[in-house]
């Protein structure tokens, strides 16, 4: 028999327990807190939603069997050609590939960023976005097609760059935070940035939540018709929302008259705004798309008002998922700052120094970016070749596409935009619910039964 | 006027064939008869013309205008003159909310009053109010001057930046950051000349000045109550 245990519960001559962190005040809990209490002020970063969310990677697509014979790779024809814009605009927008970049603006970017990401999608026969703060030459220049984007602030506004758009956007929500206004704060508001948007130069910058001359499925129908006849009915216009109801924000979005929506989760990236915004409000794109499309069926509008679907597209995989779940195409913005060098391991050194590490950064709207991305100090923004990083991005486009060629021939699609919620199955109960499709090995589609 | 307008009938055109004919005018005056509280009509205007709406217009009228001046002869709904950059819109009697909403420039008169909302997010538009304004007029106000010869409602000047209000008569209250400033020589002589190209014949030192107190330009939690 052995000794009674120390009374004492000396750790030299008593087993222990190894220490336990909570789950629930984890490490990143834990700094969090001692963040705000040491600053008063809550946490702003940039990107989307960081946490574990169901997405894409829950889905499988089952391929060619017995019953569906799939395409030769390389000698049969796999289309990925979309039309935008064929409901009520006179002159659509045509992309070689379903692949979008997101709006971002000249502000949040610098002007080199702003200029690769035109010369990326250009080459690949797709279209950029501008954001809050206007359109800047460069960008216009640049990009063969160019969506401009109305958003609540405004900035820089103007009929002159309205009408030498090739699409207009409407600017509801985004997925990083739907019902949030933007901020860009005051070490980005150069006196560029300041004089395109019409403010002092250095201080805080608060873009409103809410459009100052409409609210509601009504007045954006009579807005949507101000635009168009500013515009000769020429351009597609798109309405963006954030994910939050997709299934009534698309039914009013089409409602209000658009040609276009796009439909942004939570993993969609912002410039800047509050951790809590960004992590606790809106749904994952996963969740939304089928709800989206639903609305579209139930209208007869599905393949007439083009979706566009965004937050969290990475991969050719993520663009075949989207569009056989029933999207016209994706757009991207995280993905490709990253393709033009957003977090290169390559300047980890750097990212140390402003405490953080490379794949991690997201102080964007600090302005400090050592890729030269987020920042508008010169001597940082002129790091980016604009050349070259367009080539990355249309390199990165380039891949996305034959990716998603490869899947959809494997399903026996001659077309990308053939494929089909039948084609997929899901990994998870919470994805089979979500997309709408079968768990794998299962006929059991969670919530159909309703 | 020194030529004979050009009547445009709506109650025989459709909107965007008025709308058409105006945007591809490059001088002259004209009439829209009938226009019934039509949407959009008159905007995206971008030449020197002149335009007598004869009656009410409806959401947007004289939108995003650009060198054209622009007479509503009724009252004219939500966003008339919304986001203008030159020219002149005038409302001969009463305009609903978002007057002038985000103008970059150029003049608009109203002579009857404006809703809520007149003159929000303004970057360099000039605002002149014969009658009264709704509430939170003026809310983020970025460049430009708004001058209102009657009453304010609430929260006039909420979160203003750098664009100026006079006010003859009564401010019902401040919006947060928008404080009184003092009314000397300088401001009375850019109020008068305001008042002047709107065609009123009232004293600037009846006004008082309203503008940004700044304190919300940088982000502290020491100003929480006032966001």
């Amino acid at each position: 028999m052995s000794e009674p245990a120390d009374r004492n519960n000396n750790p030299q001559s008593t087993p222990q327990t190894i220490p336990r962190k909570s789950a629930t005040f984890d490490d990143y809990t834990l700094s969090e807190i001692r963040r705000a209490a040491a600053t008063g002020i809550y946490d702003i970063r940039g990107g989307g939603a960081k946490r574990r969310l169901p997405h894409f990677d829950d889905l499988l697509f089952l391929g060619a069997s017995m019953s569906r014979y799939p395409l030769e790779g390389y000698r049969e024809r796999c289309d990925t050609a979309v039309v935008l814009g064929s409901r009520f605009a006179s002159k659509p927008i045509e992309l070689r590939i379903p692949i979008t970049i997101a709006g971002m603006s000249f502000g949040s970017l610098s002007a080199q960023a702003k200029e690769a990401l035109g010369r990326g999608a250009s080459a690949m026969g797709t279209s950029t976005t501008t954001g809050d703060g206007g359109m800047t030459e460069e960008e216009r220049a640049h990009s063969d097609k160019l969506v401009y984007q109305v958003l609540p602030s405004r900035y820089g506004m103007n009929p002159d760059d309205l009408r030498r758009a090739d699409a207009i956007e409407v600017v509801v929500g985004q997925g990083a935070k739907p019902g949030g206004g933007g901020m860009l704060l005051g070490q980005k508001i150069n006196a560029r940035v300041a004089s395109m948007r019409t403010l002092p130069e250095g201080i805080d910058q608060r873009s409103a939540c809410r459009h100052p001359d409409w609210t509601g499925p009504d007045d954006l129908a009579i807005k949507i018709l101000e635009l168009r006849e500013i515009t000769a009915w020429e351009k597609p216009i798109y309405v963006k929302i954030g994910a939050a109801r997709p299934y009534y924000d698309t039914a009013l979005s089409v409602k209000a008259g658009a040609d276009v929506v796009v439909v942004d989760g939570m993993q969609g990236g912002t410039a800047a705004t509050q951790d809590v915004f960004i992590e606790h409000v809106g749904i994952p794109t996963l969740a939304a798309v089928r709800e989206a499309v639903r609305a579209l069926q139930e209208l007869d509008m599905h393949r007439k008002v083009q979706l566009i679907v965004s937050g969290g597209i990475r991969s050719g995989a993520d663009v075949a998922k989207a569009l056989a779940l029933g999207a016209d195409a994706v757009s991207i913005g995280t993905a490709a700052l990253v393709a033009i060098g957003d977090n290169d391991p390559a300047l980890e050194e750097e990212y140390r120094k402003l405490g953080t590490t490379a794949g991690a950064y997201d102080d964007w709207h600090e302005g400090n970016d050592p890729a030269g991305i987020t920042t508008q100090r010169p001597e940082l923004a002129q790091r980016l070749d604009p050349v070259q990083g367009g080539r990355r991005l249309a390199n990165y486009l380039a891949v996305m596409t034959m990716e998603l060629q490869t899947l959809a021939r494997a399903n026996g699609k001659s077309n990308v935009l053939n494929l089909e919620p039948e084609d997929l199955v899901a990994l998870t109960v919470e994805a089979a619910a979500m997309a709408g499709v079968p768990l794998a090995g299962t006929r059991w589609i969670p919530g159909s039964e309703a | 006027m020194t030529t004979k307008p050009i009547d445009l009938d709506s109650a025989f055109l459709s909107l965007r064939e008025v709308n058409a004919a105006l945007q591809a005018a490059t001088s002259g005056a004209f009439r829209v008869l009938n226009p019934g509280g039509e949407h959009a009509l008159a905007c995206g205007l971008d030449a020197a013309i002149e335009v007598t709406i004869d009656g009410h217009a409806g959401y947007y009228c004289g939108g995003m205008n650009k060198h054209a001046s622009i007479t509503v002869s009724g009252n004219a709904g939500t966003g008339c003159a919304e986001n203008i950059m030159s020219g002149a819109v005038r409302v001969r009697g009463d305009v609903s909310q978002s007057l002038a909403a985000t103008g970059h420039g150029g003049l608009v008169v109203v002579e009857g009053s404006a809703s809520a909302r007149a003159g929000i997010s303004m970057k360099g538009v000039d605002i002149v109010v014969g009658g009264d304004v709704g509430h939170m007029s003026a809310f983020m106000a970025q460049a430009g001057h708004l001058v209102v010869l009657g009453d304010a409602g609430t929260d006039l000047g909420d979160s203003i930046y750098e664009a100026e209000i006079f006010v003859r008569g009564a401010v019902a209250s401040l919006g947060a950051d928008c404080e009184e400033k003092p009314l000397d020589e300088e401001h009375k002589a850019v109020l008068d000349l305001l008042l002047q190209r709107a065609g009123f014949n009232v004293d600037p030192a009846a006004f008082r000045r309203y503008g940004s107190a700044r304190r919300l330009y940088h982000f502290s939690v020491d100003h929480m109550g006032e966001y």
